[in-house]
């Protein structure tokens, strides 16, 4: 059986790996862009603050791991799929052949269209080169000005920070993280960085960019002017899909699965962030671009490669993120349930918050601020769909006993 | 080094928390917890003063132990000038919020002067400060206890707090921590009252670092908690019976005071014992105890977890007594039960709840009951002036009184003031069975001869807690005496008062005491904390414990007590015990005492003579 | 034949000493705030709850970790945590269903249960053998897993 993958990242390499464990035999291709080693995006920002070297960020760290394991590494830009003979096809019109395809190609950031975005020192911060290029001009006392705060945006923004850089920030939504965290919670996280020294704009987009000199001046949509030394646009990414066209296969925006991460084009199977499959509680065909669902989905496409049986129940929106050493997570519909009910508390001063929503007596969602202890049993509850019975009543009073609750509901008396 | 080097000042007048360093000298001459925070209080402190004025302090001490895996190193301990007796206080607490105070980094915390209005003091690790309480005050420690933690966003935080006694004055509050655990004798939370102060909430994650040597640390506390769990009294029967296996055992050697100590024996003692507790009720087939649960540390786990009958008529209406919580414990089952003639072992559960819940002293509390219901008995009062029919043996009274007490509603006011007071002010003092006001507990001096010199001399009022004759005189540790003779019982009383001071000053139990002397305990203390050429030894300790107790003395001395305070309520000197094995006896507290003197050196009047300062550098 | 942590509850005082022991083997301070086991209390049921991580088939924090620092450690089977790996992302602890893996702020890794390389000191310190080491196999560790299983959305093969 031969297997191959389009796409070296996290999902492309625990598909691999777990195809190895469930076919001795095959034989697996493994299909990346970069001149790099697979390594991971999350680990960037670690990189970019020079905590850690390149090899830092590798998804694998013993140096023979893939030809150990059997897993051959290919470097190639795939610019097509051929479905009806079962090839993929590179750039330099190499060709490859398939038995089982898994999609895993991730995706790309968005440049928005605006004039001057292609200009130079407008840099994307998505792969390793964008991050050696962004290390390369933003030097201590240089003014770095960043489009979007989202999840990339507040990831960077520490290690940009570390770097001693003067950081303006601009968003278009009225608050940080708008599409991961509540109102309050977002606008806690934009006080505490504006605490650090980082100037924040928010309901503003940048219209254009112009050069001058060797600075960039943009204009923000309040008529407002930046001038900077470097322009990081982190504002949202895209499925990498642009090489399906033409292989018949269904998409949205990414790339349409079933449960068992399959699409609708036989022996072609897709994983990770480039897949719309449904989500956990809506059901509905949704985009979610994080690292564990990535992980998560390429185990079932992989099994289901060769010849098992797994099912995906859907995608769960988990996120941490260490926005200048504020902690903060978001777990599935953070944003509430209708006809649910919520509670919310605020510690403004401390910077410490805890909105836990439920449907019926389930948890379906949380966001939390200033907390590391115990947060993964928040993804328990909402993913268990774990009945609270009376302890619901008590988390609404006191919600920060969640983890409480999750014990006294998982350790039941025998 | 064992200690945090570092101590809170809190200047409630001024609304300042300051970090000072800890006198090390002192250290060395006091050790920690009662020792050292005694040493601080005596310095700075007019003994003359008036408990509840903001010139008194107090003072939350941990000592070297308190926060280590050294076997109940979490205790904690509240010294202050007590409300109820105006002499030295110091009482004892376990629960957890000892081991955190030292986890955050700090010795001890010196309260002084008296907020303007209810404040709680936060404390997360060094960041120390004072927060309103205005939203607090009028709360139970167990609504306290949950308010605090969930606007803390913390279930980890841990409170100790005042409930509505020691607000309302009531003369002996105590300060409640961990639900249930509890600084319980003397007035001590009725001090912090009068400084309104409700609360204090700490979180501590620095941990306890500065053990001088680890390696022979883990040897030495590895070692001392196998001596507990071999030991058939803490190995045994506390975790079985909790301190309640005394029930019976008392009762059976006739020093069990019954009815305000009219008598030595109970006849409903068996139905309020530890056995009891065990036994399944009739009612709903479930027993009164659910488990035995440990303080911090604590490989012992005497503590009772108890849980009544939904349906008992004290509670079918109050759900929030249902639930599992601290059970009796034996002073508390003897003060609530014996001493008024109860046998409702659920009532009794309840009123201890009670007791819990709004920072009271069950002993005094209880006593008090007992003093009452004889007065009721003389006619002396009433049903109109108490608000019920309050005879012997009445559950109904004992709980209705409970409530009015913890609210400080119509005779609850009466019954703040502690027997002393209240017998007195109805014209007959000799009915309080207290010394230097504070109530005695659960061991008759007629039956058990040394408890009555222990509570005569005892400094912070009568008290079993300061030498712990019962050891020898019942258990036969570490030897057997005989109870019913006076013979020997100076000298042995001496003996356990400075050891257990120097058990007070480490951070860890006084029950350990029956398994350990201070021979399992100097190991422990020299591996943890510096102690330079010298060490920490056994006879360290000892010299330790007498200086700590003459301190005490001084103190209380220079605050007006004088040797006749240090006697027993004429009751057990006049009226013989009538059934058991003391028949006959009265205590001999009085040939005693003299003696005592004589071995502690201190003159005829009670005074440490020169010699006897000098030799203990004080 | 394989170990690991058998825990019951009913055993438990709520004394700690698991927590201080795990503070002290593995950063060497008696401090419960870093524990890798915590003992939950609940208070009306009279029930204290040691707790910590079942080192589960699942491995969550392992597939989810972006940088390979959590792995499989050979002797006691134990999900292994290399600080010297961790770059601190946190992705784990919101990955593990069970809140047992925890960021640490003052090392800016994660920690989690290792098994003290097959001699855990929890259960050297507990006085009441609630927490025991003893064969997989009478762990009840089905029981645990099957639990674990009912937050599992992950694959399990039938090839």
């Amino acid at each position: 059986m031969k297997h191959v993958i389009i796409g070296n990242g996290p999902a492309g390499v625990v598909a691999a790996e777990t195809l190895r464990r469930y076919d001795p035999q095959a034989e697996i291709t493994l299909i990346g862009e970069e001149a790099e080693a697979p390594y991971s995006r999350m680990a960037i920002p670690y990189f970019l603050n020079g905590s850690i070297p390149d090899q830092g960020t590798h998804l694998r760290k013993a140096g023979d791991h893939y030809e150990h394991h059997g897993i051959h590494l290919r470097q190639g830009s795939v610019v097509r799929v051929e479905p009806e003979s079962q090839t993929v096809v590179f750039a330099d019109d190499a060709e490859l052949g398939y038995d089982r395809l898994l999609v895993a190609s991730g995706c790309h950031p968005v440049r928005p269209p605006l004039p001057g975005i292609d200009l130079p020192g407008v840099h994307t911060c998505w792969t390793l080169a964008d991050a050696r290029a962004i290390a390369e001009r933003a030097a201590p006392g240089s003014r770095v000005l960043q489009i979007g705060a989202g999840f990339i945006g507040c990831i960077i923004m520490e290690a940009l920070c570390s770097r001693g850089v003067k950081l303006t920030v601009v968003e278009m939504g009225d608050r940080m993280v708008p599409r991961m965290m509540t109102a309050k919670a977002g606008t806690m996280i934009r006080h505490w960085v504006e605490k650090k020294g980082v100037s924040v704009h928010v309901n503003a987009g940048v219209t254009q960019i112009v050069a001058k000199g060797d600075a960039l001046v943009a204009t923000l949509s309040d008529g407002a002017t930046v001038e900077t030394d470097v322009i990081i646009c982190a504002a949202g990414v895209r499925p990498n899909v642009a090489f399906l066209a033409g292989s018949g296969i269904a998409m949205g925006h990414g790339v349409h699965v079933d449960e068992h991460m399959r699409t609708d084009v036989r022996n072609i199977y897709a994983a990770g962030d480039v897949t719309e499959a449904s989500g956990f509680h809506t059901g509905e065909r949704e985009l979610n671009a994080i690292q564990p669902n990535a992980a998560d989905q390429a185990r079932v496409a992989a099994i289901n490669m060769a010849g098992g049986e797994a099912r995906f129940q859907g995608a769960l929106a988990i996120n941490v993120l260490d926005t200048l050493g504020m902690i903060s997570t978001s777990f599935g519909q953070w944003w509430g349930s209708e006809g649910g009910e919520g509670v919310e508390r605020v510690d403004e001063k401390n910077y410490r918050y805890l909105s836990l929503q439920f449907k019926d007596d389930v948890l379906v969602g949380a966001t939390s601020i200033g907390r590391t202890d115990h947060v993964g049993a928040l993804r328990g509850l909402v993913q268990g769909r774990m009945r609270l019975g009376a302890w619901k009543e008590k988390l609404l009073k006191d919600p920060t006993q969640f983890m409480a609750a999750y014990v006294s509901q998982t350790q039941k008396v025998s | 080094m064992g200690w945090a080097r570092k101590i809170l000042r809190v200047d409630l007048s001024k609304g300042t928390c300051k970090s000072e360093p800890l006198n090390m000298e002192w250290a060395q001459q006091y050790l920690g917890q009662r020792g050292l925070a005694t040493k601080y209080f005596v310095e700075e402190v007019d003994p003359k003063v008036d408990p509840l004025s903001p010139a008194n302090k107090l003072i939350m001490a941990t000592g070297p132990l308190t926060g280590t895996m050294a076997s109940t190193g979490g205790r904690y301990s509240v010294i202050t000038k007590g409300a109820l007796t105006g002499a030295i206080a110091c009482s004892n607490s376990g629960g957890y919020i000892g081991a955190e105070l030292k986890m955050a980094g700090w010795d001890m915390i010196i309260f002084e002067g008296k907020s303007p209005k209810p404040v709680y003091l936060s404390i997360q690790d060094d960041v120390a400060e004072l927060r309103d309480a205005a939203h607090l005050w009028g709360k139970t420690t167990w609504d306290t206890e949950e308010i605090i933690k969930s606007s803390h966003h913390d279930p980890q935080v841990r409170v100790c707090s005042i409930g509505r006694a020691g607000e309302n004055g009531v003369l002996y509050a105590c300060i409640v921590n961990d639900l249930h655990r509890a600084a319980g004798r003397s007035g001590v939370g009725t001090v912090m009252g009068s400084k309104n102060l409700k609360a204090v909430a700490v979180r501590g994650t620095v941990g306890v670092s500065g053990i001088r040597d680890f390696k022979a640390f883990m040897t030495a506390t590895t070692a001392a908690k196998k001596v507990l769990a071999d030991n058939a009294v803490t190995g045994q029967g506390l975790p079985t019976y909790g301190t309640q296996v005394l029930m019976n055992v008392i009762n059976e050697m006739g020093a069990l005071p019954t009815r305000n100590a009219k008598e030595v024996q109970f006849e409903g003692a068996r139905k309020i014992s530890a056995e009891a507790m065990h036994e399944k009720r009739l009612s709903d087939g479930k027993a009164n105890l659910v488990t035995n649960a440990a303080c911090f540390g604590c490989t012992i786990a005497c503590g009772r977890i108890s849980q009544v009958d939904k349906n008992h008529w004290s509670v079918v209406n109050s759900p929030k007594y249902w639930g599992a919580t601290g059970g009796l414990e034996y002073e508390a089952a003897w003060s609530l039960g014996a001493a008024d003639g109860v046998d409702d072992l659920d009532a009794l559960t309840v009123a201890n709840m009670i007791c819990n819940e709004d920072g009271f002293d069950p002993i005094t509390f209880g006593a008090t009951v007992g003093a009452v219901m004889e007065l009721y008995t003389m006619g002396v009062l009433t049903k109109e002036q108490i608000g019920i029919e309050a005879p012997f043996g009445s559950a109904q009274a004992l709980l209705e009184i409970a409530h009015m007490t913890a609210e400080g509603r119509g005779f609850g006011k009466e019954m703040g003031l502690g027997s002393a007071r209240l017998t007195a002010k109805y014209g007959h003092p000799e009915l309080s069975m207290s010394v230097k006001g504070q109530e005695f507990p659960a061991y008759d001096p007629r039956g058990i001869q040394g408890m009555g010199l222990t509570y005569a001399t005892s400094n912070r009022g009568a008290c079993h807690l300061r030498s712990y004759t019962v050891a020898s005189e019942v258990l036969g540790i570490p030897v057997k005496t005989d109870p019913l003779v006076t013979e020997g019982k100076p000298a042995l009383v001496m003996a356990f008062q400075d050891a257990t001071a120097a058990f007070d000053s480490s951070g860890t139990c006084i029950f350990t005491t029956f398994a350990w002397s201070l021979v399992d305990l100097a190991p422990q203390i020299d591996a943890a904390c510096e102690g330079g050429e010298a060490g920490w030894s056994v006879e360290r300790l000892a010299e330790l414990g007498a200086r700590i107790w003459n301190m005490e003395r001084l103190f209380n001395n220079a605050a007006g007590f004088t040797a006749k305070d240090d006697d027993l309520p004429t009751r057990l000197k006049t009226e013989p015990a009538q059934t058991g094995p003391a028949k006959g006896l009265v205590s001999g507290i009085d040939k005693m005492v003299p003696e005592y003197y004589k071995l502690r050196g201190w003159d005829t009047a009670g005074v440490p003579d020169k010699e006897t300062l000098a030799r203990l550098g004080l | 034949m394989q170990k690991s942590l058998h825990i019951d509850p009913s055993k438990c005082t709520g004394c700690l000493q698991c927590e201080m022991a795990c503070s002290y083997e593995n950063h060497g301070v008696f401090n419960i705030a870093k524990s890798r086991i915590k003992v939950f209390n609940f208070e009306h049921e009279g029930r204290k709850v040691p707790y910590t991580c079942t080192q589960c088939a699942e491995a969550w924090c392992l597939n989810a970790c972006p940088v390979d620092a959590i792995r499989i450690d050979a002797a006691t089977g134990a999900k292994i945590v290399h600080e010297d790996v961790c770059v601190g992302c946190k992705v784990c602890t919101i990955a593990c269903p069970f809140g047992t893996i925890n960021y640490v702020a003052d090392s800016g890794k994660v920690q989690k249960c290792d098994l003290c390389g097959g001699d855990p000191a929890c259960v050297t310190a507990c006085p009441t053998a609630a927490i025991t080491y003893v064969d997989a196999d009478w762990t009840g560790l089905d029981k645990m897993r099957q639990w674990a299983g009912k937050t599992n959305t992950q694959p399990r093969a039938s090839a």
